[in-house]
């Protein structure tokens, strides 16, 4: 019998040093004689403790970690193939406190399985939901995915079931399936990890939406920075081929439903979903007038399903479950479960799958641990780049689209960024403004424009030259973006800019009462 | 353009020209095998996909990936995001800079290396984080930085 032996192929485990772990357990296991299997899994989520090799015992499986090449040796020696004790040894995974209190809907089986491997896919509840949707009619399955209170996870959150029922009622000769995997937020990895964990359930996600609108092709537009995930994808999707799950006949069931992988070529801006489109047309990421909605008129002027990695994630087990085992979890109009990303300058960073309704500060202090400089922590950013930066007096709103909105901060694709007290927060918003105007695709004044003026009107007040009136200006800049610009890069790149302002008006060598005065 | 350069491109071209919205994959394609999209390769593939040159042009110049001329040997990529900036991506990005003696878009004179800002790799709880020919690596604090680059190029 060959000892099962788990060492991630997840990219930040590979950016750790994992495949050199891997290396050292095979040449290590040869040298002693012990049989090996080594499985290259998806990521548990527990960061600091990566690279995580666990071991399969006969009580379990038993982590070790953060494991290098050079501790092999003596693992191996303390009886690693025996889940032996050792400093490293972390025990089973899902005791930890960080994972126990988790509840992994979408991530379910991430980090468990083989993340290529059909069988082990089906082991662990895999196909239960394709299986179910092919016994249901079009209008059924979207009627499930309306009644879960799924919204798009890719930061919109806007409600996957009304943009279905859209495409569904949309007559068309031929429609697609577009998934965005074009993960640009600083702070996110959820898609990253799904796509090289357990890349299979958003195969089968698409595949539940080609059935529920009459689509029969779908496309995964992955960014050009996820190479990893863009070899997992496309093992997945041969292995789905060679099981009858992709192809011309659906499991037997004589659907139809191909996938295709198309990469991207650095830009932040195809991330919006029209720019998306224009991209995977072959053309300049250039954002589109709305309406037409790409539910009507998407790619290649047909009705397209466009939802984000974790919003098709989501799919399958809102159909093995039911929509309202599902909708049972979260609070108000936030339903079901949100993969967060604790990121930034946090001692346990990693993924935690929560309810919504968990708030900030329980993120950050029971899961994260504080800061990873030990130094307090001075504000956190959610959402991307486009997020607001929140300061510690609002660590107690719970996660939830609206909570956050009424603050004028966002959930977007959950992602938290961490900054502790040395963080200068007027550098963090020319920054904002910097990073608008590389990315920005030019079609609107505002952005293109405003950004470039954004960052010389930064440089202005940190160079401390006529300080107060370049703050007025640079509000009224912030607003003449917000309210002109024609999509999201533009109308929320003074988010940041203004809560930096708002909460930190010293970092910008402004009085604070001055401050609260003009407000 | 060289001989076997031109059936590369023509190659490449062949396998994408019929692809729906075909144009990204194929400058890919080109670029993943010449390490650069050639600027004669332009009218070739502008005819083959009934394009005119100024949208194959757009195209190209439109995302950070493609590139027209050849990179160094090495690409280091810096992430500059607001993740790996809040623990030292600045330090880390200054320590290339000088150990490199190059602004971030140069090439060193020897042509081994070519330095490049990237907006997130998707490490954002293993920052700072550079990505070296393609390869992620993770906790790039600036003092890891001449080690790297000596196990990658040979440098100090």
């Amino acid at each position: 019998m060959s000892v099962r032996i788990f060492v991630p192929r997840d990219a930040s485990a590979r950016s750790l040093g994992a495949d050199r772990v891997a290396a050292a357990i095979q040449a290590e296991a040869r040298a002693r004689a012990i049989d090996v299997e080594i499985v290259r899994n998806g990521s548990r989520g527990l960061m600091w403790l990566e690279p995580l090799v666990e071991v399969v015992t006969s009580a379990g499986r038993v982590a070790y970690g953060p494991v290098t090449a050079a501790d092999v040796p003596a693992l191996f020696d303390a009886g690693l193939p025996a889940g032996g004790p050792h400093p490293l040894r972390v025990g089973d995974i899902e005791d930890h406190p960080y994972f126990a209190k988790q509840e992994r809907l979408c991530f379910a089986r991430v980090g468990i399985t083989d993340p290529v491997s059909v069988a082990d896919y089906e082991a662990h509840g895999g196909l239960r939901g394709l299986r179910r949707a092919l016994e249901m009619g079009s209008a059924d399955i979207v009627a499930a995915i309306a009644g879960s209170g799924l919204r798009g996870r890719g930061g919109a959150a806007f409600p996957t079931g009304i943009k279905w029922k859209t495409v569904l009622d949309t007559p068309s000769t031929q429609k697609y399936v577009v998934c965005n995997a074009d993960e640009g937020d600083s702070g996110t990895f959820s898609d990253r990890m799904i796509m090289e964990g357990d890349p299979l359930v958003l195969v089968e996600g698409m595949l539940i939406a080609g059935l529920a609108t009459g689509a029969t092709q779908g496309y995964i537009y992955l960014r050009s920075e996820y190479p990893d995930a863009e070899r997992a994808l496309l093992e997945a999707i041969a292995a789905a081929r060679k099981h009858g799950i992709l192809g011309d006949d659906v499991l037997g069931s004589g659907r139809r439903f191909e996938l295709e992988v198309r990469r991207g070529a650095g830009a932040y801006i195809c991330g919006e979903e029209t720019s998306l489109l224009e991209s995977l047309e072959g053309k300049r990421g250039v954002v589109r007038f709305k309406p037409p909605v790409p539910a009507v008129s998407g790619l290649f002027g047909r009705p397209t399903v466009l939802n984000n990695v974790i919003t098709f994630a989501s799919v399958p087990i809102i159909l093995d479950r039911g929509a309202d085992f599902y909708r049972d979890y979260g609070m108000g109009r936030s339903r079901g479960t949100l993969p967060i990303q604790l990121t930034g300058n946090i001692r346990h960073g990693g993924l935690v799958e929560k309810a919504f309704g968990v708030t900030l500060r329980e993120l950050l202090h029971d899961y994260g641990g504080g800061s990873a400089s030990g130094r307090p922590i001075k504000a956190v950013q959610v959402g991307g780049p486009l997020g607001a930066y929140v300061p510690e007096s609002q660590f107690d709103l719970p996660f939830d689209y609206e909570a956050f909105a009424a603050v004028g901060a966002m959930v977007g694709h959950g992602g938290i960024v961490v900054f502790d007290d040395t963080a200068n927060m007027a550098r963090l918003a020319r920054y904002a403004m910097e990073f608008c105007a590389i990315e920005s695709c030019g079609k609107c004044t505002p952005c293109r424009i405003g950004s470039t003026r954004g960052v010389e009107v930064m440089d202005r007040i940190i160079a401390g030259t006529d300080r107060a009136g370049q703050a007025d200006l640079l509000r009224e800049l912030c607003d003449t973006m917000l309210h002109g610009s024609l999509c999201a890069l533009g109308g929320m790149t003074p988010f940041p800019v203004q809560s930096a302002l708002k909460h930190f008006p010293e970092d910008f060598g402004l009085p604070r009462s001055a401050l609260a005065a003009a407000a | 353009m060289p001989e076997d350069l031109n059936v590369l491109i023509d190659a490449a071209i062949d396998r994408h020209k019929s692809v729906p919205g075909g144009l990204l994959p194929l400058l890919h394609d080109i670029q993943d095998r010449v390490g650069y999209v050639p600027e004669t390769a332009v009218p070739a593939i502008a005819a083959a996909l009934n394009l005119s040159r100024a949208e194959v042009h757009g195209v190209i110049s439109f995302y950070h990936h493609f590139r027209s001329n050849p990179a160094g040997r090495h690409v280091v990529q810096v992430c500059r995001a607001e993740a790996c900036q809040s623990v030292g991506a600045e330090d880390t990005l200054e320590s290339l800079r000088e150990a490199l003696g190059i602004d971030l878009h140069q090439t060193t004179k020897d042509g081994a290396f070519t330095l490049e800002p990237i907006y997130c790799l998707g490490n954002c709880a293993c920052g700072p984080s550079v990505m070296i020919d393609g390869e992620l690596r993770g906790r790039v604090a600036a003092g890891a930085v001449s080690a790297l680059l000596s196990e990658v190029g040979g440098r100090p």
